[in-house]
């Protein structure tokens, strides 16, 4: 096993539904795709915005564009007009999501950052 | 339908009130083009839109879209491209007199103009609840009647066919009010290949197309995790998509252009502000996108096919925006040595001064941001473990305007009554601002009637 970046395996967007943020995170190959799937559970992606997430955690798989889709719900400090937080709209929580670190076979290919 | 061509070439120049305008201006110039969407309307901007009305029965229209007329319409009508836009906002008369008053300064005649209305329901609101529509918010479910007082705009969301019934009539501009953002790229392809309202997969594929070019250059590269790969952001290419009547469509930007086309940039959009992937509702259509297939066919060339619809829902939504108290923030610079430690000295002081006075903050509606300690991926990235300088944000929201205009007079001081090193105040005390909150709703498809009205200038 080795230790990577999710960053390392894919890439990542975010953006605001109301007092949600929206975060798709994107594998760059098919296996990455497979590891995600298993790795990124609700519970692990709750516990990794522990200190931005509120609420609970939905996602969404979109296997067509090996994407998984997270709703993270109560993140945005009321959304819209009414958050007073710098990042109201939840634009880099989707890089946030890339930080994660996780342990993965030592085979699974990996993209660095230029 | 006079156009029998295919493809058809269709771009999108602003994706909200505040992009640069440089997008249009470009695209028109630097490659050939058939229409040009410009798209204005975020949630917030009806509501900012009606309050300058109320005010000024003259405003209440996305400005910027003027000024670009200004710039663009000589060469747009010249190269026959027509222009679609949600620039109306909450006041469709005045962003038409304005539009016909620029075309009277730059020495045009024969300019159709039309306008898409028929979303504003402010002044409907009572008829529609004394009907027995409740407007529930979606989310919460909470009743109307909880904020009826306070509301300060509520639109419809209008589909794409009345904006491809302005093109069948001939319109060279088309400026609409509350439109879905997807339905001004939808618009002219239902115009031009002639779909119906019953072609879902071809309303979606015309759907997604509009969804990925929504946000500007945010498809061609822009805001991309891995942002080294992209060339000349300074002159990015706004995208320009290439339409196929059976659909599918290629996504792409003028040659010679910054920026990047690729199955990731594409993708990256698609999965933005997205909810439930398999249900992405407009009124025209329900998109499932996990059928969308994207390839590769070329250089900044992405082909997308495969796009599956359903038929629409017997609603649509509505936005509705009400007053909900006000807020402020404000901001210091601190300096070091000890820079975080001092910051968070000077936030126990402004509220312990505050305190003195009598006026106290609700925790949920206090904010204390140190920037610089990784404020926006707190508890996800380490923080520098001694910052050589913090920007202290601070800031409050109450349904009392004085008190929050009271606590904004408690943050300058710090400059010369708190420790060291304290600057960076710039724009002095930070006043009271209106809160607008959004109400989102469904309303039945029968109460709303699209009115399209043609003008020749």
């Amino acid at each position: 096993m080795k230790t990577i970046r999710l960053w390392d395996i894919a890439y990542a967007r975010s953006g605001d539904k109301g007092d949600a943020s929206n975060v798709g995170i994107v594998a760059y190959d098919e296996r990455g795709y497979a590891f995600l799937r298993e790795v990124l559970t609700p519970e692990r992606v709750k516990a990794h915005f522990k200190e931005i997430c509120r609420g609970s955690v939905d996602r969404y798989e979109l296997p067509n564009l090996k994407a998984l889709n997270f709703i993270l719900h109560d993140s945005l400090g009321g959304g819209g007009s009414e958050s007073l937080k710098t990042d109201a709209q939840g634009k880099t929580h989707g890089l946030g999501l890339l930080y994660m670190k996780v342990e993965a076979p030592d085979d699974l290919p990996v993209y660095p950052r230029r | 339908m006079t156009d029998k061509r295919e493809p058809i070439l269709i771009a999108n120049g602003q994706g909200f009130w505040g992009d640069s305008i440089l997008g249009p201006v470009r695209l028109l110039r630097e490659g050939p083009l058939h229409y040009l969407t410009m798209d204005y309307l975020a949630e917030v901007t009806m509501s900012i839109m009606q309050k300058l009305k109320s005010r000024n029965p003259k405003a209440g229209y996305a400005t910027d879209f003027i000024k670009i007329l200004e710039r663009i319409l000589p060469e747009a009508m010249e190269k026959g491209v027509k222009i679609i836009s949600s620039a109306a906002g909450v006041n469709a008369e005045a962003c038409l007199e304005a539009t016909g008053e620029v075309i009277r300064q730059l020495g045009l005649s024969g300019v159709k103009v039309a306008t898409v209305t028929g979303d504003d329901i402010y002044h409907r609101i009572d008829e529609l609840l004394d009907a027995g529509e409740a407007l529930k918010n979606m989310d919460t479910g909470q009743p109307l009647a909880s904020i009826r007082d306070r509301i300060t705009a509520a639109n419809a969301y209008l589909g794409a066919f009345p904006i491809a019934e302005a093109l069948d009539q001939g319109a060279d501009i088309v400026i609409c009010g509350r439109v879905t953002d997807p339905a001004l790229v939808l618009g002219p392809m239902i115009h031009e290949f002639g779909w119906s309202p019953q072609d879902y997969n071809l309303l979606a594929a015309g759907t997604v197309a509009g969804h990925i070019v929504e946000c500007g250059a945010q498809c061609t590269g822009a805001n991309y995790t891995n942002w080294r790969e992209i060339d000349n952001f300074a002159l990015i290419g706004y995208p320009v998509l290439e339409v196929y009547r059976n659909g599918e469509f290629v996504v792409t930007k003028h040659e010679g252009t910054g920026g990047k086309v690729s199955v990731q940039t594409v993708a990256s959009q698609l999965v933005y502000e997205m909810g439930d992937p398999k249900n992405y509702i407009t009124p025209d259509t329900v998109v499932d996108f996990t059928t969308i297939q994207l390839r590769q066919e070329g250089r900044d060339r992405v082909r997308v096919s495969g796009i599956q619809g359903a038929p629409p829902t017997e609603f649509l939504k509505v936005s509705i925006s009400y007053l909900s108290g006000y807020k402020t923030v404000g901001q210091l610079t601190i300096a070091g040595p000890d820079a975080l430690e001092k910051a968070k000295l000077c936030a126990d002081i402004i509220w312990k001064r505050l305190e003195y006075d009598g006026v106290t903050f609700d925790e949920d509606n206090k904010l204390v941001e140190f920037l610089g300690t990784n404020v926006c991926h707190a508890g996800i990235a380490a923080p520098p473990e001694d910052p050589a300088e913090i920007v202290l944000r601070i800031g409050v929201k109450d349904a009392d305007r004085e008190k929050v205009n009271r606590f904004g007079m408690e943050i300058v001081p710090l400059v010369t009554s708190g420790p060291p090193g304290v600057t960076g105040f710039a724009g002095g005390r930070p006043k009271a601002t209106e809160i607008i909150s959004y109400w989102p709703a469904l309303l039945k498809k029968q109460y709303i009637e699209p009115v399209v009205q043609v003008q020749e200038f």
